[in-house]
C-alpha cells in the first residue's frame, strides 16, 4: 500500500461514517411508520362501522356493498373497484409491518429481555407494547390471508355472500382472531402516536395523557363490542343460510332473475 | 431482642438482596434474605445501612448524598427501578427483593457502574455546550431569559440515577440505545442559546435507530423517573424536531 494510500484511509472512513450518521432515510422511516399505522387504523375505524352495516339489516349492508362497487355511482357494479382498495391496502399492510419489523426483539436473547422487563416491571404501556408485538405477529397471517381473499374475490360480499364465507366457509375463527388483533392492536398505536408525537397532549401532559389513555380504553371496547355483534350476526345468517349456499341477496328492485339490472330512475323509483 | 421489636405494631421485614461478586465468578448469584425490624420514617437507604452494620459487612451497595440528589442508590425494587434513599420501606410490603439496575456493569451486589454508562453516553452525544466564543471568567455572562432558564434548569435536573436505562424495554433490548437520559440531555443542550450546534448537527447525534428514531414510547422512562423529569414530552419534541430535518 502506498503512503498515500495509508493516510487517505482513515479519512475517508470517517467521511463515509459521518455521511452515514446524517442520513435521513431513519427520520423517513420512523415518520412513514407512524403514517402507514394511522392510516391502517383510521381505515379499520371505517372497515367496521361498514361492515357492522349489517347489525341494521340485510339491506343496509347490501346498499353499502354496492355502493363500494360503484354501483350508485355507475349505474352497474365493479367488483374491481374492491380489489383496488384492497391491494392499496394491502400495499399499505406491508409497508407498516416491514417498517415495525425494525422493532420486533431480532432474536431469542432480546425477546426474553422484554419479556423479563415486563414481567418484573408490571408497567402498563409496556405491558401494551407486547400486546402490539404480538397481535402485530399475529396480523402478518391473518391480515394478510382475509386480504388476500378479498383480493381475489371482490364479488362476494354480500348479506349472504359474506355470511356464507363467515360460517359455512369457515372464516369465523379467524375473523375472531383477525378482529381482536386489529382492535387491540389499532387503539394501543393510535395511543401511542400520540405519546409518540406529542399529539393532543394539551397543556397539561400528564392530565392529557389520562385522558388519552381512557379515550383508547372506550375505542378499544366500543370497536370490540361492535365487532363482536357484527361477527355474531354473520354468523347467525350464515347458520340460517346454510341450506342455501351460493344464493346470493337481493333487494326488491334487483330481482330480475340471471344477473344484476343497470340502475336506472325507474328501478330507483321502484325502490 | 430490642424493645421495638417486641412491639406488636412493628413490622419485621425481610429484604431478599441478589449478591453477585464479578471478582469471584465461580460463586453463582444468588438471593440472600435478611431480616430486620422496620422503624418509623425507615428508607431503604436507612434499611441497606443496618443490615451492613449489624448483619453483614461485606453487602455492597451505592450512596453518597442520601436526599435523592447524587442518583447513586439507584436499585431494582421489587422489580421496579427506584432511589433507595427515596423509598420509604412503609410503602412496601414486608417482603422486599432487591437487585442491581439491569443494563450497567455490575461492581458487586447492589453496587453498579453507572458512571462508566453515562460518560460513554455524554462523549457519544456530545452533551457539553459547543461554542466558539471563548470563555472569559472576568467577563459578567449573556444575560437569559428566565423562563428559558427556567426551562433549561428543567431538565437540569437529571442525576444520572439510570432508572429511565432500568425502566426502558428499548434499552433492555438494544444496549446502543441512547435511553431518555441521553436524549434528555440533546433536549437540554438544544434550548441553550450558548450551544451553538444545529438541528442538522444534532440530527448526526440521535437521528437514528439508537437514538430518538428507536424510542418505541414504552414510556417507562417517564413513569418511573424519580425527579419526575418531562421525558415523553421532550422525547416527542425532538422526535418532530429531527424528524422535520427528514422532509426538508
Amino acid at each position: 500500500m502506498s503512503a498515500r494510500g495509508v493516510t487517505t484511509a482513515p479519512v475517508d472512513a470517517v467521511r463515509i461514517d459521518r455521511c452515514a450518521r446524517s442520513s435521513r432515510v431513519p427520520a423517513m422511516l420512523d415518520m412513514t411508520q407512524s403514517l402507514s399505522g394511522l392510516l391502517l387504523a383510521l381505515f379499520m375505524w371505517g372497515h367496521m362501522l361498514f361492515v357492522s352495516s349489517i347489525l341494521l339489516g340485510k339491506e343496509a349492508m347490501y346498499v353499502v356493498t354496492k355502493t363500494f362497487e360503484g354501483y350508485y355511482l355507475f349505474g352497474r357494479s365493479y367488483p374491481w373497484i374492491v380489489s383496488l382498495a384492497v391491494a392499496c391496502v394491502l400495499l399499505l399492510l406491508v409497508l407498516h409491518a416491514a417498517l415495525a419489523l425494525r422493532k420486533f426483539p431480532a432474536d431469542y436473547r432480546q425477546h426474553r429481555a422484554i419479556v423479563r422487563h415486563s414481567i418484573n416491571l408490571r408497567h402498563g404501556d409496556t405491558w401494551l407494547w407486547l400486546v402490539q408485538l404480538y397481535t402485530g405477529f399475529a396480523m402478518f397471517f391473518l391480515a394478510s390471508a382475509h386480504l388476500f381473499f378479498m383480493l381475489t374475490h371482490p364479488a362476494e360480499i354480500g348479506p349472504y355472500a359474506s355470511s356464507d364465507r363467515v360460517w359455512s366457509g369457515g372464516w369465523w375463527p379467524i375473523y375472531l382472531l383477525l378482529l381482536l388483533a386489529v382492535e387491540l392492536h389499532g387503539s394501543i398505536g393510535l395511543y401511542r402516536l400520540t405519546m409518540k408525537w406529542g399529539w393532543l397532549q394539551g397543556r397539561d401532559a400528564l392530565a392529557g395523557r389520562r385522558r388519552l389513555i381512557r379515550a383508547k380504553w372506550g375505542i378499544t371496547l366500543f370497536f370490540l363490542l361492535l365487532g363482536l355483534l357484527t361477527l355474531g350476526a354473520y354468523i347467525k345468517i350464515g347458520i340460517e343460510h346454510r341450506d342455501q349456499l351460493g344464493e346470493r341477496y337481493r333487494i326488491g328492485w334487483q330481482s330480475v332473475p340471471g344477473g344484476e339490472p343497470r340502475l336506472s330512475a325507474e328501478s330507483c323509483r321502484c325502490g | 431482642m430490642t424493645a421495638a421489636s417486641q412491639s406488636p405494631s412493628v413490622r419485621r421485614l425481610t429484604l431478599q438482596i441478589l449478591r453477585c461478586d464479578p471478582q469471584q465468578p465461580e460463586a453463582a448469584a444468588r438471593l440472600q434474605p435478611f431480616q430486620l425490624d422496620e422503624a418509623p420514617g425507615m428508607t431503604l437507604y436507612l434499611a441497606l445501612n443496618e443490615i451492613r452494620d449489624t448483619q453483614d459487612p461485606s453487602l455492597q451497595f451505592d450512596f453518597v448524598c442520601r436526599a435523592g440528589i447524587c442518583g447513586s442508590c439507584g436499585m431494582m425494587i421489587n422489580g421496579r427501578p427506584g432511589l433507595a434513599c427515596r423509598t420509604l420501606t412503609a410503602n412496601l410490603p414486608s417482603l422486599i427483593t432487591l437487585a442491581p439496575l439491569p443494563g450497567f456493569e455490575l461492581i458487586g451486589d447492589l453496587s453498579v457502574n453507572t458512571g462508566k454508562w453515562m460518560r460513554g453516553m455524554s462523549e457519544r452525544l456530545e452533551s457539553w455546550i459547543h461554542s466558539s466564543e471563548e470563555v472569559d471568567p472576568c467577563r459578567l455572562e449573556t444575560p437569559m431569559e428566565p423562563e428559558l432558564a427556567e426551562q433549561i434548569y428543567e431538565l437540569e435536573r437529571c442525576i444520572e440515577c439510570g432508572c429511565c436505562i432500568a425502566g426502558c424495554g428499548t434499552a433492555q433490548m438494544r444496549s446502543d440505545f441512547a435511553g431518555a437520559v441521553g436524549l434528555n440531555q440533546i433536549a437540554r443542550f438544544r434550548l441553550d442559546p450558548r450551544d451553538e450546534r444545529s438541528d442538522d448537527e444534532l440530527y448526526r447525534l440521535v437521528g437514528d435507530d439508537d437514538g430518538v428514531f428507536g424510542c418505541m414510547t414504552l414510556l417507562g422512562c417517564q413513569d418511573l423517573c424519580p425527579k419526575s423529569l418531562p421525558l415523553q414530552t421532550q422525547i416527542a419534541y425532538l422526535r418532530r424536531k429531527m424528524a422535520a430535518l427528514g422532509i426538508t
